[in-house]
């Protein structure tokens, strides 16, 4: 599903935040990866989700190698992927319902079935209660449970996070742990950048520990 | 084809958010594109109905055929029967007699015409055409010229050149302001497009990062700048509306001691909808260069 090979990526300026990384992830797999504070964990992930692009090596996801894509070929890739930002990305001037239905209005689903799937989404992460409210109104767990629901309105295969429970309190935490093994469940693949302890001893070896760019 | 629609249906709602959303900054653009507007467009107005005048006014587009003197009744006839089978052709025919009676009324003449010992004055045909361009006018007298007993043929062409000419220096004045406020509502909805750009970074950086293609970043800015130059087409109609009304008043005034009746006529639905559309092709314009530069820092 996910494999990478020598994967590299130095930084303008010569900083290198990965160096010849390689693993494999299989479809339906849960997999944090973990690490101090510059490790190269959020670097990972952006590479993953094709954010940035890889100095050298391979990374082939779902069978394409997105190392050699073409720029226009980019945005069609990232359709594939959920992804939830560590500060969560959420757009301010829009409402709860219309922050889900972005990926959707992207993909180009027509009005009506956009509203429909993007309540559901909010109803799995129990946000539908607040479809109307601007999400500056909503707390930092709900905040985060907002942004799940915009990452998994499309049906992504696989579900890409960084740091989704930093700066959250011990119950929210859980909830949002909660909303990954769900869905882990039924059959999405997940790449976490954590640095949760809690989380990391619940998932019983199922880590990549990066540290100074390289696995350890 | 049903996800095109979709996503140009919410590129234009969106566009619509935005424009109606900040009311003063949109009032204030679309009062700054129409003026630029306005004024090209009244010009062209104020042309049309010069143009109007020109071919309204009376005795001006003719040609005077004099006949030789020594031309017989018959030849006269065979002229004025070649006259009457010409399309598009007015003639009245003023016999030489007719002519030396006229210019005996006149006070400056009257000695000089009764110390003549004969009438020395051709029968004559003022001729009217229909196509009263310079450059038709032309071809008829050197036609008319060339017809057997005819001495000359008169064009009273010099005020027809020199209005045409007027016309043309007019109408290439209107081109370059045109062109210079044309410049000038690309640049403000430039700017319009650049804040709204800087105000939409964080939208534009999500919609990247999941997965918007350039195409569909652009688009509601696309639509944005057509709106609002289209709009600024709407008020500039307006204006130049206005203005006509004001002007009606004066002008008929005027028209009146020149012992003529003429009124000014307002543009058509048709010259209306090509304003809209040459501001909102200018605002894409304007959109599609804001949108190249400001998107390169997202690249």
């Amino acid at each position: 599903m996910i494999v990478a090979n020598s994967l590299t990526k130095r930084y303008p300026g010569g900083f290198e935040a990965l160096a010849g990384v390689s693993f494999e992830i299989r479809a339906g797999e849960m997999i944090l990866v973990t690490g101090h504070s510059g490790a190269g964990k959020t670097t990972l992930v952006k590479l993953i989700a094709s954010i940035e692009r890889p100095t050298s090596g391979s990374l082939v996801v779902n069978g394409q190698n997105l190392s050699a894509l073409r720029r226009s070929a980019i945005p069609y890739v990232r359709r594939h992927f959920g992804m939830i930002f560590q500060d969560q990305k959420l757009l301010f001037d829009r409402t709860t319902l219309d922050n889900v239905m972005l990926p959707l209005q992207i993909a180009g689903l027509p009005h009506r079935d956009a509203v429909r799937r993007a309540q559901a989404a909010l109803d799995k992460v129990g946000l539908l209660a607040r479809e109307k409210a601007n999400p500056i109104a909503l707390s930092g767990g709900e905040q985060q449970r907002l942004a799940i629901a915009r990452a998994v309105v499309n049906r992504p295969t696989v579900l890409l996070a960084d740091e989704p429970t930093a700066n959250l309190d011990h119950e929210s935490a859980h909830d949002i742990r909660s909303l990954f093994a769900e869905f882990h469940r039924v059959g999405v693949t997940i790449v976490v950048a954590t640095h949760d302890q809690s989380w990391i001893e619940l998932c019983h070896g199922n880590t990549l520990r990066l540290d100074h760019g390289r696995l350890a | 084809m049903r996800r095109w629609l979709s996503q140009h249906r919410a590129a234009l709602a969106l566009a619509l958010r935005r424009l109606f959303g900040a009311p003063l900054n949109t009032l204030l653009s679309l009062l700054a594109i129409g003026i630029a507007l306005t004024l090209p467009a009244f010009g062209y107005v104020a042309l049309d109905n010069l143009r109007e005048v020109g071919r309204s006014a009376s005795g001006v587009q003719q040609l005077s055929l004099f006949m030789d003197v020594g031309a017989s009744k018959k030849d006269v006839s065979e002229i004025e029967t070649r006259l009457q089978s010409m399309p598009g052709l007015r003639n009245v025919f003023v016999p030489r007699d007719e002519a030396l009676k006229r210019l005996q009324k006149s006070q400056e003449m009257a000695e000089i015409v009764a110390s003549l010992p004969r009438n020395p004055l051709p029968d004559a045909f003022i001729v009217e055409p229909a196509d009263v361009s310079p450059a038709a006018l032309e071809n008829l007298r050197q036609e008319l010229s060339s017809w057997p007993k005819v001495a000359h043929v008169q064009l009273d062409s010099a005020w027809v050149k020199r209005f045409d000419a007027f016309l043309r220096l007019g109408k290439l004045a209107l081109m370059m302001l045109a062109g210079l406020f044309a410049a000038g509502l690309i640049a403000v909805t430039f700017n319009t497009i650049r804040l709204q750009v800087m105000a939409q970074a964080s939208e534009i950086e999500v919609a990247r990062m999941i997965g918007a293609t350039d195409a569909f970043i652009r688009r509601p800015f696309y639509y944005f700048g057509a709106l609002q130059g289209a709009l600024g087409g709407i008020v500039a109609s307006g204006l130049v509306f206005a203005a006509l009304h004001l002007l009606a008043g004066p002008v008929g005034e005027l028209s009146t001691l020149y012992g003529a009746s003429f009124a000014l006529h307002a543009p058509g639905a048709l010259e209306i909808a090509a304003l809209c559309a040459a501001g909102a092709i200018l605002g894409w314009l304007g959109a599609q260069l804001s949108v190249s530069l400001s998107l390169r820092r997202f690249d």
